[in-house]
């Protein structure tokens, strides 16, 4: 087990420099000048705009430029922005805590719904309560997150008036009414992204545990005069949920860009709005450095769920 | 199936039991796209998809013809009018009829979905074919890079390229069709990976089969081999995999253009009249209401005729 991991582990790191070249060059073969501004201000001569492309590294060549970002990247520096100069670690570290808490939540929240009523699907195959959850989860996965949003704004910050709709990090109402004002900024987002996950994964319980209810173990389990709550408990439910894990851990980095949506919709001021507003200003490091964060978390995740298989399934074989 | 039938056919004349013969030739041989068509017509829902879908598909062909009012004639007196029989969606801030804009957009939303999916596709269809059928180096090598792409942080990515290249591109192209190609290519280039794992498991078992050591022995080509004999019985999976790809090709387009990252104003593609709807949401909800629907309707039904095609033509999951 310890070496299948250490073995993971090392696959990891080739995937993860293989993929920040590819951010990387992509970004610099891209036409567009982070230095246009300066481009159409008269104030200054192009000589002193060659000297800070020249201070700037932004006319080495690109496998040289790879190279210093990646030795600051290892060091934890990510450089500084070009926009706000201020550096981007701080920026990130900003907008994270948000991202992480509406994010947390809504997943919580998803697994939370998708579990019990993907496993009573399963148990009372075809009857209307399967039926109608089915739909229902049918339509959550199809409804694109985006119109789901604007939907809840429209019924209720528009039509009701119940709720704002725009997310403002800057509540400072003292004692439990701001706690309030926090968390009724929050519903709306929370609820677009925890539709949305449920759905899929609810899904993804019903398959899987449709799949071991008609297991031989389950049979016997029944055929011995288990009663049924037992059967579903224990044998059933515990084995079914092996393959739920992983689609669970696998699923977190989804949740993460996805959250680039919601948080746009809301105007929620996390990591996800951040990298919008870097692509639309050519900050190249702030968008080399979310983009860079995302392709960690899908190679860490990754590394999680089959780690979390391992030692879930022992049948599960490394050789 | 014909031959078998005229076989007995034959047989049962040689035996002269005539009353055989007449059941038998009463009965037409069924092919096996007839019996995937009689199980696709038990699932009612994916029948009601298939109806809206085309629905939809000729409404968007033909609806500009018919539909009187152009879609970009801006009509500033009759701005921002609720729906009414005039004007069946309302009209925009520029006095634009929605409708007439509904009709053209989904022109572009749906060619994106349609040719994207047919980029993944053969992308897909092509790695996973030469994978699966030359194995050994080859197969790692193209596995390793699929597993790279799978990796990659999509949505980020997606964003990036089309803001860094779009300029470029609709420089080259001109609007439409420049902004065209682009998000077709990296809609296409960021989602073939599923489809390519499939087919290369499919290449995989089907090589070793009786009926391709048949084809080797008579001659025939490696290409013959890949293209006439082992691909028509792979593709099950890939079209089920086709119809959900147009569908999410449609909702990746329209965040593109909900984000502002996709086509330009001129172009309203129904992502993009979300998005220039979104700010009128508290004093015209109607913008937002029927793009959005238009959406929601098409890949909802998109996803039930996958789940028809799913259960009449994939043998893996026959009930």
């Amino acid at each position: 087990m310890t070496r299948y991991i250490v073995r993971r582990v090392l696959i990891a790191i080739p995937t993860l420099l293989a993929i920040s070249m590819v951010v990387f060059t992509i970004l610099a073969l891209a036409p567009g000048d982070p230095l246009s501004e300066f481009a159409l201000n008269p104030a200054i001569p192009p000589e002193v705009r060659q000297n800070i492309r020249k201070n700037l590294g932004l006319d080495d060549p690109i496998p040289v430029r790879y190279a210093k970002w990646f030795r600051q990247v290892i060091k934890g520096d990510f450089g500084y922005s070009f926009r706000s100069r201020s550096p981007v670690l701080d920026l990130i570290k900003m907008r994270l805590p948000t991202t992480l808490a509406v994010i947390g939540v809504a997943y919580v929240i998803s697994v939370l719904i998708a579990i019990p009523i993907g496993v009573l699907s399963a148990v009372k195959q075809y009857s209307v309560f399967d039926n109608i959850a089915t739909t229902i989860a049918f339509i959550g996965f199809s409804l694109p997150t985006f119109f789901t949003g604007l939907l809840l704004i429209i019924v209720f910050s528009v039509k009701l008036g119940w709720l704002p709709f725009i997310y403002r990090s800057t509540i400072d109402t003292p004692g439990l009414l701001g706690v309030w004002e926090h968390i009724k900024q929050a519903i709306m987002p929370v609820t677009v992204l925890a539709l949305f996950e449920s759905a899929a994964l609810m899904r993804y319980v019903r398959a899987s545990m449709l799949e071991t209810i008609h297991q031989d173990y389950v049979r016997t389990a029944r055929a011995k005069g288990l009663p049924a709550r037992a059967v579903i408990n224990r044998h059933a439910l515990r084995n079914a949920l092996i393959p739920v894990v992983t689609i669970i851990a696998l699923g977190v980095p989804a949740v993460f860009t996805g959250a680039v949506v919601t948080e746009q919709i809301f105007r929620v001021p996390g990591i996800g709005s951040l990298l919008i507003t870097a692509i639309y200003d050519s900050d190249t490091p702030v968008v080399m450095a979310i983009t860079f964060i995302f392709a960690v978390l899908v190679v860490i995740f990754n590394l999680i769920a089959d780690i979390i298989y391992g030692i879930l399934d022992p049948r599960i074989k490394y050789s | 199936m014909s031959e078998v039938t005229e076989s007995r056919v034959q047989a049962a004349a040689a035996g002269g039991a005539l009353a055989e013969l007449g059941a038998l030739t009463a009965k037409k041989p069924r092919s096996l796209w007839s019996n995937a068509w009689r199980q696709y017509r038990r699932h009612r829902l994916a029948l009601a998809g298939t109806f809206v879908f085309l629905f939809f598909v000729v409404a968007t062909i033909v609806g500009p013809f018919l539909w009187g009012k152009s879609a970009t004639a801006i009509d500033v007196v009759n701005a921002m009018q609720p729906p009414s029989l005039e004007h069946p969606m309302g009209t925009d801030t520029l006095g634009h009829d929605v409708f007439a804009r509904i009709l053209w957009g989904g022109r572009v939303s749906i060619s994106v979905g349609v040719v994207a999916m047919l980029v993944s596709i053969t992308l897909g269809t092509l790695i996973g074919a030469v994978a699966g059928y030359f194995g050994r180096f080859i197969d790692s090598t193209l596995m390793r890079f699929t597993d790279l792409f799978l990796s990659l942080p999509t949505l980020p990515l997606l964003l990036l390229v089309t803001y860094l290249f779009r300029d470029r591109m609709t420089q080259t192209f001109g609007p439409l069709i420049g902004m065209f190609l682009l998000v077709v290519a990296i809609i296409g280039g960021l989602s073939w990976m599923p489809v390519a794992r499939l087919v290369r498991a499919e290449f995989l078992s089907l090589k070793e089969k009786e009926f391709i050591e048949a084809a080797h022995c008579i001659g025939a080509g490696t290409t013959s081999i890949i293209f006439r004999h082992i691909l028509p019985n792979a593709l099950s999976p890939v079209i089920v995999a086709a119809t959900l790809g147009v569908g999410s090709a449609i909702i990746t387009e329209s965040t593109l253009s909900f984000l502002g990252l996709g086509f330009s104003p001129d172009t309203p593609t129904w992502g993009r009249l979300l998005y220039d709807a979104q700010d009128y949401i508290q004093i015209a909800p109607y913008l937002v209401l029927f793009p959005g629907l238009v959406i929601f309707l098409s890949v909802l039904s998109i996803n039930y005729i996958g789940d028809g095609l799913r259960d009449a033509i994939d043998p893996q999951h026959t009930l």
